[in-house]
């Protein structure tokens, strides 16, 4: 569903948002690693520190064992009571140090991992506001929103605690090899010849590792996707007695999420243990070459013991790292997917020379503009055309016809594809987006509020504006009577399905919106189509009063809206076929004369009414 | 306690792959206890003795040992993910099932930002704790108690002596449950708020582009972001200070044994062997407590979200089947409001006393100022709603005692709000009738005049419309609304301002076809323009939530001032047409 404002005609094809799955990506990609690697950056010093205390954590995990049993050999066994307790006391100091360490190493790291999930979060939202229209077409918001929250979280897993535990036992892996070879070199190459294979194994794990993952992100998002939906449509559903086949077809999403899930864990249930095999058949090398050494008697027994505390202390390690390197594929497919939309450039943005604008005279020209959002299906073609300042504009035709799409130009929600729009002279290419929209006023076809209470939304263009300022706007809108019928007045809360107020009321207080943002120059697209007569009549002064001296541009079906217009564009299949007055086009005869009649015709048929005149 | 219970009665289901996981935990733990004897073996007889047969057997069978290991650990993490996602795939359709059957009233408060989140994050954090999350908490308990009764019967006092901080831990740990359950709550509540605050930027994206509203957006999206961050630190401070202090705990039980032991063994009471072995088993605890201390964290945040979960699937409808709800029968389509009254939950009185009779293929339409409740009255027909007082009646039955699916199959309604869902333009057609033919599409298509700019589409039928298709305009979706309505056939049609947004030309192509359809039917139209309204059979003028005038048109414009007001009202505003308009009506 698109909301408000939705133009006729074509739209993007399909440019899928999972254009994954089909390749089998590299199981490494170091580019995403680098700009994930990125994030940590500005917490150089807190991650040196977190890997400092898991140093002397883990220094002083391998320490206390062997106090204690300096302690049995050299104080308990030979009755000395004295260096028993001062073995005791210091084992006590290395456990306190180790719950330090431990307890500023936990902190630091989520501290960090809270920071980056903040900044991931922030930096996505603020792209999603500069991302363009076209984009939000094509992605649904329960995909985009998917991003947000499991996305990010699977890349803060790996920077926050995989990041360390990988430092940790690499530096594990590397000192304790190098412990190993100066013991016994043949012996600790033999024993290490296994980790080449597991390099390899891991490097191939990774690539369907990858793959199952990725497959795994997108179910999920697939699944907020429907659910956000479904929850929107859960009025249709029901009114439409559906419930049974939605749930059919949502009980198969939800089984293809678990199914991707389920399969991705069974691969990394296989790669852990076949890890621990190969670990082991390092243990049977050495048991078996040491074993006939020490029959040899070119080795001692005491080697081959201490080689085997080795390899578990060596092992151990690299089977942890193959566990991050699953996080690792997990957080490569999410960050896929988050730069993936961090890197969309967006098609409408501010020029180098965007100027900011000032002194609006509100002189706006179409100059042969053709537009598509299909390459290749126009939707207007050649529209040319002039508004005088303070003048107002009507565009009539018929549903689809690119009305609306002309309003979304002139706001620049997308960029013409030929000839140009110009405000005062100036091409809105030109202009700074922000100050061309604050420019200009839209009340959309469909009234969008957001959750908050009616004043939020009536101020929302302008947060600053006090109570009685949102009073007058509302009292403009003729919306002043009803709000006050509320329970709370202006402090009622649009709710969410937007129940509490009717179509009608919720198209006044957006026109209460714009009056209050006080626009140069005003566009409305049906802005009271589903306002009844009375109160239109009503709003109908307001709107007068506020459209004297702007120039505005309006949509309308029911031709008496638009009869006082200084120019009437009538717009056909993407092309303006007829404009002029009122009158003119009556005299012209053409499609406008025929409208006019028609519509004028369904109203005449009453006898009752032409005698009431 | 109750609500983990509650989470567990899920495992029963899948009790089989869960027990065979258990199993595999187990067998694990016993592979582990094996291992070390057969290194033993090895070195003691196999170098030591220099028997190279035994060396061979061995180290195989330590390979054995290792695959078979493997084996049992991959039974163990497939099984309890096998089950885990089970679980939550059955409670997301539960939940998906609970949504669908709440009545309007739930969704008209209910945030979909929120029932979101709770569908997605906190299902998957239950998810945690019934697959691995109990698994290791089961493993940690079971190597606990073993350990301690190994402890107990190889010497009693140093036992007790390990074993003294263990109430202390409890203590801790249950202190630090209850702290952090509140903000673990929070912490989900929050994310919540940041969900709803992403969707509506997302929804509303026209309207924050339109006011060049993204710097505040950006800032309101920033403060709930600070937020959350703030309550993860809050509980990250706790949690990163509470688990090593427990494993410290759990450490100082070993220099006392150290310590003490040691001292027993110089005055004799203790042999040095039974020290080291007391000392390395003591050891073991330390682990455990360790993993126990980070399911604990677990455990309160799948409190806090089975607390979220639950909450949805034990909301009650208030629109529901009653027990004994009849089938109701192919319905002549006979409409009474007898009294009726209605209020939206804590709203105030929206209908008061509103009674009328309609009679089997009658066209009435409603009219009135907006928020009159127009809207209000027909959501009562297929009972999107229960009436606060009086009763709906359909050929004289009560609609409350009919089930809802047997009442809103013979209903036909175009809402106000036309939702499409994001696939074809067949589907959303042929919504309420997947099993409709091609031809009965088409005739409806056409009938609400939606067939031609079908056809233009590159697709026609099969072209995409929503989120990833193309967009349609208001007129056109409005269009596809009443054509989904149309295709199931229903006796009584409801269109609640349904072409609004739709050209007048288009309008009466929609209105002449409608007249043929209607024949037979009972309808109800939402207008706003006379137009539309004036050869209904029965106008009912609806103001603020009373009927205050009722008829056909003839009578309604001598004997209602307000029918009046508002017919005239509008002519005169329609009206403003020059001679010329007139002269072409004949040329």
């Amino acid at each position: 569903m698109s909301i408000s404002f939705a133009p006729g005609g074509f739209h993007p094809p399909h440019i899928h948002a999972d254009r994954y799955g089909e390749i089998e990506g590299k199981p490494f990609d170091v580019h995403i690693t680098r700009r994930l690697l990125g994030y940590l950056r500005p917490y150089r010093r807190e991650m040196a520190l977190a890997v400092l205390f898991m140093l002397v954590s883990s220094g002083l995990t391998l320490l206390t064992p062997y106090l204690i049993k300096k302690t049995i050999d050299e104080h308990i066994a030979v009755g000395n009571a004295q260096g028993l307790r001062t073995m005791a006391l210091a084992i006590l100091g290395c456990f306190v140090l180790d719950f330090f360490a431990q307890w500023r190493q936990r902190y630091t790291l989520n501290k960090v991992g809270n920071n980056i999930l903040r900044t991931m979060r922030d930096q996505l939202f603020r792209h999603y506001q500069v991302l363009s229209m076209s984009f939000f077409d094509q992605r649904g918001t329960g995909t985009l929103i998917s991003r947000m929250l499991s996305d990010v979280g699977v890349i803060n897993e790996l920077l926050s605690q995989g990041i360390v535990t990988m430092a940790g036992d690499i530096v594990m892996v590397v000192s304790v090899s190098i412990v190993m070879i100066a013991i016994n070199a043949p012996l600790a190459l033999l024993s290490l010849s296994v980790l080449p294979v597991m390099a390899l194994s891991a490097y191939l794990f990774g690539k369907k590792a990858r793959a199952a993952f990725r497959r795994t992100r997108e179910k999920v998002s697939i699944l907020t996707g429907r659910l956000a939906e479904d929850i929107n449509a859960m009025r249709v559903i029901e009114a439409f007695a559906q419930e049974d086949r939605m749930s059919r077809e949502f009980d198969q999403i939800n089984r293809d999420n678990r199914d991707a899930n389920v399969s991705a864990v069974a691969l990394s249930s296989f790669f852990t243990p076949a890890m621990e095999v190969l670990s082991v058949i390092a243990t049977c090398i050495i048991l078996w070459v040491g074993g006939r050494a020490v029959a040899g008697g070119t080795l001692t027994l005491g080697v081959i013991v201490a080689f085997l505390t080795y390899t578990s202390r060596l092992f151990q390690p690299v089977l942890d790292l193959s566990m991050v390197f699953t996080t690792w594929q997990a957080a490569m497919a999410g960050g896929e997917r988050i730069f993936e939309i961090l890197d969309l450039v967006p098609d409408v943005k501010d020029a180098p020379s965007a100027k900011p604008l000032t002194d609006v005279r509100g002189h706006i020209v179409f100059d042969h503009v053709d537009f598509e959002y299909v390459p290749g299906v126009p939707v207007l073609q050649d529209v040319s055309f002039e508004i005088k300042p303070g003048e107002t504009v009507a565009l009539v035709g018929a549903t689809g016809a690119g009305k609306t799409t002309i309003a979304l130009l002139l706001v620049r929600f997308y960029d013409v594809t030929g000839g140009r729009i110009l405000i005062d002279g100036h091409d809105i290419r030109e202009i700074k987006v922000a100050d061309l929209r604050r420019l200009l006023g839209v009340v959309p076809q469909e009234p969008f509020l957001f959750q908050g209470t009616i004043a939020y939304n009536i101020a929302f263009g302008r947060p600053e504006a006090t109570r009685e300022e949102i009073i007058a706007a509302a009292k403009a809108a003729n919306a002043h009577d009803f709000i006050m019928r509320l329970p709370n007045g202006y402090d009622t809360e649009v709710l969410e399905s937007s129940t509490n107020l009717s179509l009608g009321q919720r198209q006044l207080i957006c026109l209460a919106r714009v009056i209050l943002a006080q626009p140069q120059i005003l566009i409305l697209d049906e802005a009271t189509s589903s306002v009844d007569l009375r109160t239109e009549g009503l709003i109908q002064d307001a709107l007068e009063k506020l459209m004297a001296g702007r120039t505005s541009l309006v949509i309308a079906h029911r031709l008496a809206t638009v009869q006082r217009a200084g120019q009437i564009l009538v717009v056909d299949e993407g092309r303006i076929i007829e404009r002029g007055t009122h009158a003119e086009l009556l005299a012209l005869n053409g499609v406008y004369a025929q409208l006019y009649r028609t519509q004028f015709l369904t109203l005449e048929e009453a006898p009752v009414a032409v005698g009431a005149k | 306690m109750r609500l983990y219970w509650r989470v567990l009665k899920y495992m029963r289901e899948y009790w089989v792959p869960q027990a065979v996981a258990y199993l595999c935990m187990l067998a694990i733990n016993g592979v582990l206890i094996l291992s070390p004897q057969i290194t033993r073996r090895i070195i003691d007889v196999g170098i030591g003795k220099q028997q190279m047969d035994v060396l061979a057997w061995m180290s195989l069978a330590l390979v054995g040992l290792t695959v078979l290991r493997g084996a049992f650990r991959f039974g163990e993490g497939y099984l309890s993910e096998l089950v885990s996602q089970g679980i939550a795939y059955r409670m997301r359709n539960q939940l998906y099932w609970k949504l669908h059957s709440l009545s309007f009233s739930y969704h008209d408060r209910a945030q979909t930002g929120q029932l979101l989140s709770r569908a997605t994050s906190d299902v998957e954090r239950l998810r945690e704790l019934t697959g691995r999350g109990l698994l290791r908490l089961v493993d940690s308990i079971v190597l606990l108690i073993s350990t301690t009764v190994v402890l107990l019967r190889m010497q009693p006092t140093l036992a007790v002596l390990s074993l003294a901080v263990m109430p202390l831990v409890a203590i801790i740990m249950r202190r630090y449950m209850a702290q952090q359950q509140p903000a673990f709550r929070e912490r989900q509540n929050l994310m919540a708020v940041m969900t709803t605050r992403l969707e509506q930027n997302l929804l509303g994206v026209s309207v924050v582009r339109g006011f060049a509203q993204e710097p505040q957006e950006i800032a309101r999206f920033a403060a709930v972001n600070d937020d959350i961050y703030d309550i993860s630190m809050v509980t990250a401070r706790r949690s990163s200070f509470t688990m090593p202090f427990i494993v410290l705990l759990a450490s100082i039980g070993t220099v006392l044994i150290l310590w003490i032991g040691g001292r027993m063994v110089i005055a004799g009471q203790l042999t040095l062997g039974a020290l080291v072995a007391f000392n390395s088993y003591v050891l073991q605890l330390v682990n455990p407590m360790r993993r126990l201390g980070f399911i604990v964290t677990r455990l309160v945040e799948a409190h806090a979200s089975a607390e979220r979960v639950f909450e949805i699937l034990d909301a009650e409808s208030e629109v529901k089947n009653k027990p004994g709800a009849i089938e109701l029968g192919p319905i002549r389509g006979e409409v009474t409001f007898e009294h009726v009254s209605f209020q939206y939950v804590g709203g105030s009185k929206v209908l008061d006393d509103v009674s009328f009779h309609v009679e089997p293929g009658q066209v009435v339409a409603l009219l009135g100022p907006t928020g009159a409740g127009k809207s209000t009255i027909t959501n009562l027909i297929p009972r999107f709603y229960d009436v606060t007082e009086g009763r709906v009646l359909i050929d004289g039955i009560d609609v409350r005692d009919v089930t809802l699916e047997s009442l809103r199959r013979q209903i036909g309604i175009v809402l106000q709000e036309t939702q499409l869902f994001g696939s074809t333009v067949r589907e959303n057609i042929t919504f309420g009738r997947p099993d409709a033919t091609e031809e009965e599409m088409i005739a409806a298509a056409k009938a609400a005049a939606a067939h031609d700019f079908i056809m233009r589409f590159p697709k026609g039928y099969d072209t995409e419309v929503g989120e990833r298709g193309i967009t349609l305009s208001g007129g056109q979706r409005q269009r596809i609304a009443i054509a989904r309505a149309l295709l199931l056939n229903p006796r009584i049609l409801i269109l609640d301002d349904a072409t609004s947004s739709v050209d007048t030309e288009t309008e009466q192509q929609i209105q002449k076809a409608l007249e043929a359809l209607m024949e037979g039917r009972t309808s109800f139209i939402i207008a706003q323009r006379v137009s539309t309204v004036r050869n209904a059979d029965l106008i009912l003028v609806v103001d603020r939530g009373r009927i205050v005038a009722q008829g056909r048109h003839e009578d309604l414009i001598r004997e209602s001032g307000v029918y009046a007001d508002i017919y005239y009202r509008q002519l005169r505003q329609e009206d403003r047409v020059p001679q010329m308009a007139l002269a072409g009506r004949d040329g």
